[in-house]
């Protein structure tokens, strides 16, 4: 017994949290994760299985709901909240040393990817161990 | 065995704790553990020992000690002491002592672990072992390059062939069914995957022992101190390639018709070509590891062929040459202590200067030519004996030219050193030198003793060599000094007039067409160069610093790999329902639409805003499928998060910069969707697998008994699983304290650091 319109609603916010973390601007990418972690809380509530009452002992009203995944879940909200101010912080911080929250490619792999003749070079010096040159 | 492990590793660990204060004398120390393998071999020691480890998979501490072990363990163990003295007269007070005795005691300790292990995991380790500690003596210079790279040259070839050697283990042990040593001679496996496993396995032991191809790292190693030249890589450490090949030898040898030709072919054609570049050396250290790799090639030839009787003289070769190339090497060591230079183009009369060095340099270099009575005599004409009988002519007179190599850099060596005589453009400059201390030449002095008395007597190491060819299956061969007038003294005597006539009328034209050759070390730098720039290739292009293209390679991983799995194996589920009910049905709607909003709005305040709405609409989804909890947390949290960013964010542009529709954003696009929709099936797929029945109800009953709450969930964070809940606080604090230091450092400055951009002020200042 399955939900489509949650299902539906996974499927959106996965491809929208996953289209915003591949942009550049750091805030961006914060919103992006924000949405991906709803679309996977939601997916947690999914897989346990269909709606029922709240798990609290002496409650009314049929069954109840599966506890583990909202136990999962909650874990989740909470540690997603701290990722998003620690990214928030970034940004910030980011802005007040660069004004410009994007992200901008690894500075030291475009550097190791410009300087690979030289290093060709170097390692060609360091190799050749020459100890019979007269 | 076990015992003389253990003592090894101690003597090594306390010198490295303790040493500091003892200076040189630490050498002293280390000289124990060595002679403790000599004291553990005259006590008559059991001859196997077993510690079980992990007997699923075959790998035992298992250790064995027979003749041939016997004769190793005494080799490794008494050139080891006589190396520790010489070593603690050859290095002045210097730094770092300590460590190089405590390498040279491990290695030490991992050589006797080869020649005693007998199981094939245990061989390979103490075997690589061995190779470390070359690497780090080699290198004991390290503030100098050539060493450096020497070090790791020799390195990168003996581990290359030794993890050609473990496939190669690993696949016999596996034809074998067992992974000891002693099993698998005893009743050789035979299978598809055994030639090629014995191929692996000789190529270790040809990197090991320095044969051609691979004989190039063995001169380069000769940056390292002379100690450990003489020790390692000519007396010990290169004989573990012919220590294998020995065992291998006669259980395999006959099975394979192409064994012979390739390793006796191998080992002659390194015989030969290092024999001849050793006579044009000008470094005495030089001239001496050319050697050591031109004999290796010869025993390496003899122990090949598996047969009992060169199986005999090869055993026999392994002990003659360990007692004079050590004893050659300290003298060569002696000679650069006491004159500053191993040159022989500036080295002159030395004869006189330091008459003892020079008449162990005499001995030892006459019994590698095979003068009689030195045992250097007595193993060759054994060997020359053998090769006629058992391998035929060929063979017989390839070792016979490889002889007269043999002849011509001995003689370069002595008159080099120790006279005036004129082979090459000479400068003499050095021609007097301190005479060494008496303790400095005391160890090769035993050993030219030992050269002679052996030779003279050959009884008194026949029962070693015999003993060690005995476990090789080599019965009944016995050393002798006077064969009588025969064919091989016939060849020992024209090499030896043959290499005098090499030496004395030297063929330059031909050495200097020679030197133009190409030359392995040359391949192995090409290869080195060539990987480094594959690497540097491969990591420009797997490491190209992007952060949205790893995501992309992530995410298109997720989407590609377990989504092709869903489309073979998805199914419906079989109840299907729209919504649960029409608040959930609406809500679900304004999700999807404040969602695409987030991602499609170009405000920054506008994203924030649509991203809360999600929020709210989740939690409002939280309240239909039954979990007040989640829905209230996430109440707080969204609102918590909203007043974040708008905290931060009024201090950003109010727009996204650089959002323009591009070609990259279609693939993204693309790539999101194709996420989403992986996303989606896998939630309807795996709603309809589910199989075992839910934790929930022994949740719902043990909540109030064990937990003593009625409110499962909140019982689950705070008591079933509340370590999960402590880290998940702890990970709180650390981001808290992040966020804090991020915020706040620099405030208070009248200047925030910035960037070499200098762009504070200039660029965003108008957009707040």
């Amino acid at each position: 017994m399955i939900v489509l319109a949650l299902a539906l609603t996974v499927a959106v916010l996965y491809a929208a949290g996953t289209y915003l973390l591949f942009q550049r601007n750091l805030s961006r990418i914060v919103i992006g994760l924000a949405l991906l972690t709803h679309g996977a809380n939601l997916l947690l509530l999914l897989a346990g299985g269909r709606a029922g009452r709240p798990p609290i002992v002496g409650a009314e009203g049929g069954p109840a709901a599966d506890p583990v995944p909202q136990a999962l879940a909650l874990t989740a909200i909470v540690i997603t909240f701290g990722s998003t101010a620690f990214l928030l912080a970034l940004a910030y911080r980011s802005w007040l040393l660069t004004r410009s929250d994007e992200v901008e490619d690894d500075v030291e792999d475009v550097r190791i990817a410009t300087m690979t003749a030289l290093r060709e070079r170097e390692a060609e010096e360091e190799i050749v161990v020459d100890e019979e040159a007269s | 065995m076990i015992a003389v492990l253990a003592v090894h590793a101690v003597v090594a660990l306390a010198c490295a704790a303790l040493g500091r204060r003892l200076g040189r004398h630490v050498l002293l120390v280390g000289a124990l553990a060595p002679a403790s393998s000599l004291v553990w071999l005259a006590t008559g020691p059991s001859p196997t020992e077993k510690i079980s480890w992990l007997p699923a998979v075959g790998l035992d501490l298992e250790l064995r000690l027979d003749g041939f072990g016997t004769l190793m363990v005494a080799l490794v163990g008494g050139i080891g002491v006589l190396v520790f003295l010489y070593a603690w007269h050859y290095f002045g007070e210097r730094p770092r002592l300590v460590l190089f005795t405590s390498y040279l005691v491990g290695f030490a300790g991992a050589m006797f672990g080869v020649v005693v292990a007998d199981n094939l995991l245990v061989l390979y380790l103490f075997w690589e072992l061995t190779s470390i500690a070359s690497y780090l003596l080699i290198g004991f210079e390290d503030e100098e390059g050539v060493a450096r790279s020497a070090a790791l040259q020799a390195l990168l070839v003996t581990t290359l062939g030794g993890l050609a050697m473990l496939a190669g283990l690993v696949m016999l042990a596996q034809s074998a069914g067992t992974y000891s040593l002693s099993g698998l001679l005893g009743g050789p496996p035979t299978g598809p995957t055994v030639a090629p496993a014995l191929v692996l396995v000789l190529l270790g032991a040809f990197t090991k022992s320095a044969q051609f191809p691979f004989h190039f790292w063995l001169p380069g190693a000769m940056t390292a101190p002379t100690p450990v030249s003489a020790y390692l890589h000519s007396a010990t450490m290169v004989k573990a390639g012919i220590y294998l090949v020995a065992r291998l030898a006669p259980a395999f040898a006959g099975l394979h018709e192409w064994w012979r030709p390739l390793v006796c072919g191998v080992g002659v054609v390194t015989m030969i070509w290092s024999g001849w570049r050793a006579t044009f050396q000008t470094d005495l250290k030089l001239i001496l590891a050319q050697g050591t790799v031109s004999q290796l090639g010869f025993i390496m030839a003899l122990v090949g062929l598996g047969l009992p009787e060169a199986t005999f003289a090869g055993v026999a070769m392994i002990l003659a040459h360990a007692v004079f190339k050590a004893a050659l090497f300290m003298v060569a060591g002696i000679v650069d202590h006491e004159a500053g230079t191993r040159d022989i183009r500036r080295l002159g009369d030395l004869g006189r200067s330091m008459p003892v060095a020079a008449a162990v340099a005499v001995v030892a270099a006459a019994s590698m030519v095979g003068l009689p009575p030195l045992l250097g005599f007595v193993t060759k004409e054994t060997a020359l004996a053998s090769l006629l009988s058992e391998a035929g002519w060929p063979a017989t007179i390839a070792v016979a030219a490889g002889s007269i190599l043999t002849t011509a850099y001995a003689l370069r060596f002595l008159a080099g050193g120790f006279t005036r005589y004129a082979t090459d453009d000479r400068e003499i400059v050095v021609d007097e030198a301190h005479s060494p201390a008496a303790g400095f030449v005391a160890g090769p002095v035993l050993l030219a003793i030992v050269t002679i008395v052996a030779g003279v007597f050959p009884r008194l190491v026949d029962g070693l060599v015999a003993g060690a060819a005995g476990a090789l299956g080599s019965e009944g061969h016995h050393l002798a000094l006077w064969h009588g007038f025969n064919v091989p003294l016939l060849l020992s005597a024209a090499a030896i007039a043959g290499g005098w006539l090499l030496w004395r009328y030297p063929p330059r034209a031909v050495q200097e067409a020679a030197a133009r050759l190409p030359r392995a070390k040359m391949v192995y730098a090409s290869a080195i160069v060539a990987l480094n720039r594959i690497a540097d290739r491969v990591t420009s292009i797997v490491q190209n610093g992007s952060l949205p293209i790893y995501l992309g390679v992530i995410v298109a991983t997720a989407v590609i790999g377990p989504g092709v799995i869903l489309t073979r194996a998805f199914r419906l589920p079989e109840s299907l329902i729209i919504a649960e009910n029409s608040i959930q049905a609406v809500t679900a709607l304004l999700v999807c639409v404040a969602a695409i909003g987030t991602a499609n709005v170009k405000r920054r305040l506008g994203a924030v805003l649509f991203l809360s709405a999600v929020g709210y609409g989740v939690a409002v989804l939280f309240v239909i499928q039954g979990a007040p909890d989640l829905a209230l947390t996430q109440m707080l949290i969204e609102t918590l998060t909203l007043g974040l960013f708008v905290l931060v964010l009024h201090h950003l542009p109010t727009h996204f910069e650089n959002i323009g529709w591009r070609l990259r954003q279609a693939s993204r696009l693309i790539l999101s969707i194709l996420t989403g929709v992986t996303a989606g099936a896998f939630a309807l797929w795996a709603a309809a697998s589910r199989q075992a029945a839910p934790l929930s109800g022994e949740y719902l009953t043990r909540s109030q008994p064990e937990g003593g709450g009625a409110n499962v969930v909140n019982v689950i964070l705070t008591d079933f699983r509340a370590y999960d809940t402590l880290g998940e606080i702890t990970v709180l604090t650390v981001v808290a304290l992040g966020a804090a230091a991020l915020i706040l450092t620099g405030r208070g400055r009248s200047e925030v650091p910035h960037n070499d951009e200098e762009l504070v002020g200039q660029k965003g200042g108008d957009d707040r």
